[in-house]
This record gives C-alpha cells, structure tokens and sequence, in this order.
C-alpha cells in the first residue's frame, strides 16, 4: 500500500514537473503580454527538434557526455532566441490591444506555420535522441525502477519555478515587469520601456516552452504532431490554476500530474476524462481559476 | 454596335460548347485509370505508416506501368490500362475524410479509392463510398467491425483485420510455452486499441481459462507520456503485458520503458510491433515477442514474389519493408487483380465499377505476404496466413526476429458469417490449424 502511495505521487510528481514547466512559459506570457499564445506548443516542437538535431553533433564532436545538458540548453535558447524578434516583433506586436480572438488566431496560425516549418526543415522522419536519459542511471524505489533523468525533471521544474519568481519578485527588472503587469499605460507614463518589456517577457516564454521540448525529446520518438497534446495539456494547467499565475501554474499541473497518477494506478478507465473533470469543475466553480485574485476596475 | 455584341457573344457561345465538347470527349475517352489514394502523409501516423505504405504503393504504381512486376502482375497497369494516382492527406479526421472521399469520386471523378490506415476512417467512408457508388478498397485498417457490423456493394478490404493479430499471439505464447497466468494491457482508446485488447485477453482466457487480467489500460492515441502507465504495468506483475500500440506512442512506449526493465521483468507483445524496426533499429528491445499484421517485413515467406518485392523496396529506400508497404501493395494487387477478372468477361473493355466489384468479391490472389482470400463479409473482406516471432540480435549485434511461427489464414481467422469475439467465445470451432 505505502510502495502504491509512493509510485503515485512520484509519478504523479514526473508528470506534473514536466507540465508545469510547459505551461509556466504559457501563463507568464499571459500574464504580460495578455496573449493566449496557441503557438507555444509549435515552440515546444521546435525545441525537441533542434534537441534532436543539436545532440547528436555534441556526440560527434567528441564532447565529454556530461556536458550534454549543456547542449539541450544551448538548443532551446536558440530557438527562443530566433522565434522571438520574428514573432513578438515581426507579427504580434501588430495586434497588441485588439480583440483576444483574434490574437488567439492569430497564434493558432502560427503554430500551423511552425507545423509547416518543422516538416520543411526535419522531414516527417522520426527523430530519437535517447541518451542523455541514461546519463543519469536508475533508481530503485520500493520494487520498482525510476529513470534518474525523469527524477531530475521534478529539480528542473522546481528550479524554473523559483528562478522566475526570484526574478519577478526580487530584482529590479521584475519588478519592472511586475509593474507593466499591473499597468502597462502608466508604466509607461513613468518611462519603462513597455516594447522592452514585452520582448523580454516572451522571450522567456519562449525559452519555457523550447526547454520543456529540449528536457522531452529524449523520452519520445521526435515527429510532427507533438505538440497538439501539449497545447492541450497546458491550456487545462492554467485554466485551473488561472491564467496568468505561476502558482497557479504550479497547483494546476500538481492536481492534473496527481489525479491522472492516481486514476492510471486505481481507476484507469477514468484516466482520459480526469484531466476535463478537473478543467471543468474548476471552469463551473472558479472559471478564474484557482490564483485569479480580484481585479480592480479601471475608471 | 449592336451587329458586333451579336457576333461576339455568337463566337464565345461557339468556343464555350467546342471547350465543353472537348472537356468531355477527353473525359469519355480517358484510356487509363485514375486512383485515388488516401494515407497519412503528414500528422503522427505519416512516419510510420502512411509514408511507407505511399512509396511502397508508388514505386508498384511506377513498375505496374512499366510492365515490370513479375507474374501475375505482369501486364502493364491495370489491365493496360496506365495507373494514374491523386495521392490524398488522411489526417484531419473523419468529417474531412468523408469530404475528401466526395471530391474525388464527385470532381476528380477516380475510378477507385484505394486507401484508409485509420479504423475511424474505415467506419465512416463505407456507407458514404455505397451511398456514391463508388469503389473502395480499405488497404489497412484493423477494425474487424466495418464487415461484422455492415455490409456494402462496393467496398472491400484486402487485408485481414486485426482479430487475426491477437488470436495468433496467443496462440503463440502457449505453443512456446510461455506463462499466461497473468496478463496485462496497454492498448489506445479507440476502436483499434479496445478491439485489439478484447481480441486477445478473450483468447487468452478461451486458451487457458485460468489466466487473470491484471490490469487494463487505455491511454489517449498520441499521448506520447507513458512513466506512470510503466509503474501500473510494473506494479501489476503481470506475466504478459500486450500492446497494440503503433507509430510514435508504440516508439515513445518503448523508449521509456526500456531503461525501466518493463522488457526484462515481463513478457512484452506487440500485436503490431514490426513498423517501428526501421526507426528504431537496435534500441528495440530483445525478446519481444511480435506481430506485423500479416506474413510482412522480416517475417515475410520465402517466395519468388516476396524477395522481388522486399528487394525492389530496399534498392529503391535503402530501408526493409515492414507492414505499411506491404498492405499497399496487397491492395493494388486486389485492385488489378479484380479489375483484370472482370475485363476477361467482357471482352477487354474498361470495366465499370459494378463490374469489377463483381469480380473482388470472393477473388484470391498471391501477394509478397502470401495467399490472400476474399471470404469473410460476403466475399469483401480478405483473411490471409500469419506469421509471429521474437526479437533477438543477430551475430552482427542487429536487432531481428526469431522462433517465428507461421499460421494459416483459417487457423487464425473466423469463418464466413461469424464475428471474430464470438467465434473466439465459442472456442475457435473449425479452426483449420
């Protein structure tokens, strides 16, 4: 019984680590720019991909395997580092302050585009990039084995997690952000440099949503269609947690990682509508979400 | 003025009827045969199944046409007739598919469809292709119920259902003599992965009734997260764990459990394990114990046709054939093995579609994966042998398969008239093994 409540809420833990750390680039973004980017699961893509292609190089050029970490990070910031200027700058800086439809069509547009472009560029072949998982080894917790790298995702969640709230809450720069967030047009008024800000702020986005893609793509065969599950997926963590809240996005990817933990190992016939329920529980009682606190009208 | 309107619109009205005239000449006297095909060619399933099943399919198309497909395909096209294929997306689901269906029987007008990898797609074309009248053969798809449910004029599918799959795999296990005491599931849920499961546990526990089930498990299609489903197969114990898992959830599937010893510590099969070889290579775990839904890939016959076909497919890709390839073939050969019937009996003429539906039904016909007989549904859904083995390496260190058991198409599939699950209830009666 104790080994059963282990493997769940270890289980449980793996999953939600990896969905908090697709969803935290999600919700920040929303919670800055206002935009409910649909494209974020296209950049999750890209971010497996360049993984897959950037990996195997490291290993040809004789690298100490060690480092190869280093490679998936240098991945998934290249990525975020040409998919910013061309989005925030060349596309959706143009429809900043208009309806929230069709920014929402605007980024699901988008993420068809960067469908395209992953076929253009990798092909429809499956791309494998298996071993960065074995650098860590196994673990052996009551009869069962646990990969040492998924343990890992739970440090690398929890290091993203902290690393964006110290910076939002204890740098100056955070609080800049924190700032526009409250309110853009007197941030303004007071000389932040609000495009900066924006940029700065999908920027990192982007970056979440290319290294949760980097961190995945040795625990999956790497082809087109990825991304659908993910957007899926994200989209219910921060509508239970509430759109724009990084502990939102924390408790909304702990409920779903536990409850769908738990239906696999006691009730799995409910595990494909578990994550609904919660969504739609949460969008009959708090259609906020969890950490949507009140918001002040503006007069 | 008026004299020149007059002219003018009598000399456009003269050019419209002569370009109308033409359209239709052209389309009367089209001497070749237009094919609609329709696979994945892009979305998850494109890798593993649909794009190896369109080159397998358009390289035979390109032989077919230039006469260099050995007996008894050696005519030229289908019949003479020169093959002329509009290759279409399966992906988008069965709304777009019912809609794709229409504008290539209504404006492009094909001959036929050949096509459909999805079981969902296979529900839903059927009564529509009837409804058109419109010949369709369905090259892939595993769902046994599109003839148990249904009966349809003008549809056919040239490949066995996935019944065929389960019962031989276990069959297999208690020939081999492995321990059934205990098995466990992890099949998607939809009708592939629920019939798959259905299939198999309900043979298992017909073969030796005191196997129990430990654990059943239908995660989403494309769910691509599997840690927690490895725990629960682990944590059940189960001897056996079955899979109809395919393309990138059957790759993920097995990339994350490896390195967890689900292959060490249990019994693992696939009841379609094959087409993720090439991808995968040696990452693809020994002593798995799989199927490729027919006779097909490494486990394909011995046959002056088999090694013409697998080896035209390795000089032209470079890579093995495994099931998707095979399966297009299969049904081009049905195809033109159908419409050749029917072009004996009426003088050599183009036949039409009722015709040639005259002739599908019931028809047999050789194929690199063996004998294929058109005998259950009336005639409309072909059973052919199977083959299952296991994984091993060989001398070189590369992944291949073993102990491989061949069975008859009537030892593993139902008689006419009888649905698969029942047939299996009832104990396999008049198995012919």
């Amino acid at each position: 019984m104790v080994d059963e409540i282990l493997t769940i809420v270890l289980d449980g833990a793996i999953y939600a680590s990896w969905l908090f750390i697709v969803a935290l680039g999600l919700t920040f973004v929303f919670g800055v720019l206002k935009i409910l980017n649909i494209a974020h699961g296209g950049i999750y893509a890209l971010g497996a991909y360049s993984t897959a292609t950037l990996v195997p190089i490291f290993y040809s050029l004789g690298m100490p395997e060690q480092l190869v970490i280093l490679a998936m990070l240098i991945s998934a910031l290249a990525v975020a580092i040409v998919i910013t200027p061309i989005m925030e700058r060349g596309i959706l800086r143009r429809f900043y302050g208009q309806d929230e439809v069709l920014i929402v069509l605007v980024t699901y547009a988008i993420y068809l585009v960067l469908e395209d472009v992953q076929k253009l560029i990798w092909g429809m072949n499956s791309l494998y990039v298996s071993e960065p998982r074995e650098l860590l080894g196994a673990l052996e917790f009551g009869s069962l084995y646990y990969v040492g790298y998924d343990l890992a995702l739970i440090g690398l969640a929890i290091f993203c997690g902290l690393f964006l709230w110290f910076v939002l809450n204890k740098t100056q720069s955070g609080k800049i952000v924190l700032a526009v967030i409250h309110n853009p047009e007197i941030s303004g008024c007071m000389g932040v440099n609000i495009n900066k800000v924006y940029l700065a702020a999908f920027f990192i986005g982007a970056f979440l949503a290319a290294l949760a893609g980097s961190f995945t793509a040795p625990l999956i065969s790497v082809q087109v269609g990825i991304s659908v599950a993910v957007v899926i997926e994200s989209f219910a963590v921060v509508i239970i947690g509430g759109l724009g809240s990084i502990p939102g996005a924390v408790i909304g990817a702990l409920i779903i990682g536990m409850a769908r933990a738990a239906c696999v190992h006691k009730l799995p016939e409910a595990e494909i509508f578990i994550m609904y329920f919660c969504m739609a529980g949460m969008l009959i009682f708090k259609p906020k979400g969890l950490f949507q606190g009140a918001q002040a009208r503006k007069i | 003025m008026n004299f020149f309107r007059q002219c003018l619109i009598l000399m456009s009205s003269i050019l419209i009827s002569l370009l109308t005239f033409v359209g239709i000449s052209n389309a009367d006297g089209h001497k070749g045969f237009k094919l609609g095909v329709v696979t994945f060619l892009s979305g998850p399933a494109a890798e593993p199944f649909g794009v190896p099943a369109w080159n397998g399919g358009k390289l035979f198309i390109k032989l077919l046409n230039e006469g260099k497909v050995p007996a008894p395909y050696n005519k030229k096209g289908f019949g003479g007739m020169k093959i002329t294929a509009i290759p279409i997306d399966e992906s988008g689901g069965a709304t777009k598919q019912v809609q794709e269906f229409r504008n290539l029987v209504q404006r492009d007008k094909v001959d036929a469809v050949l096509g459909y990898v999805s079981s969902g797609d296979c529900m839903a074309i059927p009564s529509v292709a009837d409804e058109l009248k419109a010949l369709t053969v369905l090259y892939d798809c595993g769902t046994p119920r599109v003839f148990e449910d249904a009966s349809y004029k003008y549809v056919f599918r040239t490949a066995a259902h996935a019944a065929m799959d389960n019962i031989a795999i276990a069959k297999y296990l208690i020939e081999k003599g492995h321990d059934i005491s205990s098995i466990a599931g992890i099949n998607q849920n939809y009708a592939w992965g629920k019939d798959s499961w259905k299939d198999f546990s309900v043979s298992v526990k017909k073969l030796s009734p005191s196997s129990e089930i430990k654990n059943e498990l239908f995660p989403k299609i494309f769910s691509g997260q599997y840690g927690t489903e490895i725990s629960a197969l682990m944590n059940s114990k189960a001897k056996v764990v079955h899979s109809s898992l395919w393309g990138g959830d059957l790759q993920s599937f097995i990339l994350q459990a490896k390195p967890r010893g689900l292959f060490k510590r249990t019994q693992v099969v696939f009841s379609a394990g094959d087409h993720v070889m090439p991808g995968l290579g040696n990452k693809y775990p020994e002593g798995v114990i799989l199927g490729a839904r027919g006779q097909y890939g490494m486990m394909a016959p011995d046959t002056a046709l088999n090694k013409w076909f697998y080896k035209s497919y390795m000089d032209e890709y470079g890579v093995f054939p495994a099931q998707p390839p095979y399966r297009m073939v299969q049904g081009l050969m049905g195809l033109k093995m159908a419409i050749e019937k029917a072009m004996e009996k009426n003088g050599g003429k183009k036949p039409n579609k009722d015709e040639i539906a005259a002739a599908f039904k019931g028809l047999e016909f050789d194929s690199p994966g063996g004998l294929v007989q058109m005998k259950l549904g009336d005639g409309h859904q072909a059973i052919q042998p199977h083959a299952i083995g296991t994984t091993a390496k060989d001398k070189d260190g590369n992944i291949t398969v073993t102990d491989i058991v061949r069975y008859k198409a009537s030892c593993v599939n139902p008689p006419n008239g009888i649905k698969a699950v029942d047939w299996i209830n009832a104990g396999f009666p008049g198995a012919d093994c």
